[in-house]
């Protein structure tokens, strides 16, 4: 039988916020980008929870409940700006967005 | 254990401000809904300039009072939060007052007009919460309200190439932030055990006793925290996102990301590092926190910010961006007073803040009206326009020569009650770098001025411009001219202000 303790999901938390860093960094596609910042979110939300479940302290599950409605009217923002990039520009990559640079 | 109480009765009375405008949002939203899309542009800014001016007063008969935490320590209303609180209130209503007789905003095909007059009060509203949280849920809440808003206004001209190109890069980068941060208070949170500023405090001064993974740890979750405040003020290494948004955004919501926004998360910024990490030691003093000096990483971040910003900005030949760099070498500028930890270092922070707000709208109202007749925000356009409008190219040159910090302009003031910190202080270095780079921004604001007053105009032909934003141009001119000669007011007011802090 596994144990699985705090440290597990502290390390599954972290890799995820690290598959999602990279993700921002290296993709192209707007909405993967948008969803690579999901996973960060959702990394920082499971450690919440795990934190809360070993305190004993129900703060962070509050916490966790906030940050979903915030992530929710993120994404609603975020695909709303996307969507009128689309219709500009017929393209949601990322490297076609270049009419400023210093 | 006590029950729970969620909102005791008595507490709202001390929310007022925020009461009023959640009131002025609603309204206003009814108002839109009410009238035909093509009428709602002047009922509804003048209902929130309304709203603004009435939460500037409800929040004004409320300073002076004792300090009180309200909503089982979400948020606290002392002056410090009143101060800023006001800050915000004045942006916000100068950037509807201007948004109002700006044609890129006003001839936006978009079906309601007042949805942009709601979306800047939503973000003031995040402002006003923003500087009174004192926990971590509250800050990362009314951040997050601040920045939505901010994102659909900047992408608010639909057709607008430029302003969608500066939408997506804004939201994309901000979002990417606000990951980072709320990571960050995740960490926080499980090694505090909660999410108050105050416990943060406690478990800092606890922390010279753990063993170094705790310390690690901890030293990760600041820096990622951290991230999300320098994200929002634009400082060094995250303000690579300001410059586009800076010069794609309308130019009103430019300059109320410019002051709005920057003062409102300096604000956070402080609360977060004062309260939260601030540990007197045995000799009263400021002990580090593990291996970190923590003041010592702001300066070496203003430092940077400022450099960077001043350095990029002397390339530039567009004024938006121009002014962008400017806004992120004044945020190196604003933050040298923070790792002073001194009442007069903070006192310097909050002053130079609010001159800060006042010339540099001024510098973009200036941008606005070139623009309304047809000056796109080019370096070459402003040529001879001393001849042309001697009036707004005589303002507009007020309100440069104040950022650079010459006397006797209330930049000037500002800038000397900094250095005068930094001294006191024995933060030299700081001191001279910050002098230096005053220095170099001279060349790119006087650049401005010698085309506009040197040149030769391209055509003879006056620039005319509506009375109202003449007005409220000539009123920001005297202010920062007055606060260059007779500032004791506002100084002692920011002082008493920054006293409540509790340093």
């Amino acid at each position: 039988m596994l144990n699985v303790g705090l440290n597990h999901f502290l390390f599954l938390a972290a890799a995820l916020f690290s598959i999602g860093v990279i993700g921002v960094l290296t993709r192209r596609n707007a909405l993967v980008i948008f969803m690579c910042i999901e996973l960060m979110l959702n990394a920082a939300n499971l450690a919440f929870i795990a934190f809360s479940y070993y305190l004993n302290d129900v703060t962070g599950q509050g916490f966790v409940f906030m940050s979903m409605v915030v992530a929710a009217s993120e994404v609603a923002v975020g695909l709303a700006i996307i969507l009128s990039l689309f219709r500009n520009k017929e393209t949601v990559n990322v490297d076609d967005i270049r009419i400023m640079k210093w | 254990m006590t029950p729970f109480q969620l909102v005791k009765p008595e507490e709202l009375a001390y929310l007022l401000p925020e009461l009023i405008l959640v009131g002025t949002l609603i309204w206003s939203l009814l108002l839109e809904l009410i009238l035909r899309p093509r009428q709602s542009r002047f009922p509804v800014a003048g209902f929130t300039l309304l709203g603004l001016l009435a939460a500037a007063v409800a929040d004004l008969r409320l300073l002076g009072e004792p300090a009180r935490t309200l909503f089982s320590g979400m948020i606290v209303r002392d002056d410090f939060a009143i101060i800023f609180q006001l800050l915000a209130a004045f942006a916000a209503g100068l950037v509807v007052f201007a948004s109002i007789w700006t044609r890129e905003v006003s001839d936006q095909p978009t079906a309601g007009q007042g949805e942009y007059y709601l979306l800047i009060l939503g973000a003031t509203i995040g402002m006003f919460f923003l500087v009174a949280a004192q926990n971590l849920l509250m800050l990362y809440l009314s951040m997050e309200l601040l920045s939505l808003p901010s994102y659909l206004l900047v992408a608010w001209p639909k057709r607008s190439r430029p302003a969608t190109e500066a939408g997506i890069k804004y939201v994309v980068y901000g979002a990417g932030a606000s990951c980072a941060m709320i990571y960050g208070i995740s960490l926080l949170y499980g090694l505090s055990g909660s999410l108050e500023l105050h416990d943060l405090n406690a478990y800092v001064a606890g922390l010279s006793d753990q063993t170094a993974l705790p310390v690690a740890t901890f030293l990760v979750a600041l820096l990622l925290t951290l991230a999300g405040f320098l994200f929002k003020i634009a400082a060094f290494p995250l303000f690579q996102w300001a410059p586009d948004v800076y010069q794609g955004a309308p130019t009103p919501i430019t300059a109320f990301l410019a002051v709005g926004s920057k003062a409102a998360g300096m604000g956070a910024l402080l609360r977060f590092l004062y309260l939260g990490l601030c540990v007197r030691g045995s000799a009263d003093l400021f002990t580090a926190l593990g291996g970190l000096h923590w003041p010592m990483l702001i300066a070496v971040i203003s430092a940077l910010t400022m450099t960077a910003g001043n350095l990029i900005a002397l390339a530039q030949t567009n004024a938006k961006r121009l002014l962008a760099y400017s806004s992120i070498a004044h945020a190196g500028y604003i933050l040298m007073g923070i790792p002073l930890l001194s009442v007069a270092g903070l006192t310097a922070v909050i002053f130079y803040l609010a001159v800060y707000l006042v010339m540099n709208l001024g510098a973009f109202l200036s941008v606005i009206m070139l623009e309304n007749q047809g000056l796109p925000p080019e370096i070459k356009n402003y040529r001879g326009l001393g001849a042309r409008s001697p009036a707004i190219a005589i303002a507009f040159s007020v309100f440069l020569f104040s950022l650079t910090g010459i006397p006797p302009l209330g930049g000037f003031i500002g800038k000397f009650y900094l250095f005068a910190a930094l001294i006191q202080g024995r933060l030299y270095w700081l001191a001279v770098v910050g002098v230096l780079n005053s220095v170099v921004s001279l060349y790119y604001y006087a650049n401005i001025v010698r085309r506009m007053f040197l040149e030769k105009p391209l055509d003879e032909t006056p620039v005319p411009a509506s009375p109202m934003l003449r007005g409220l141009l000539a009123v920001l001119a005297l202010i920062t001219l007055a606060l260059g000669l007779y500032w004791i007011p506002l100084y002692q007011l920011v002082e008493f202000a920054a006293s409540t802090l509790g340093l």
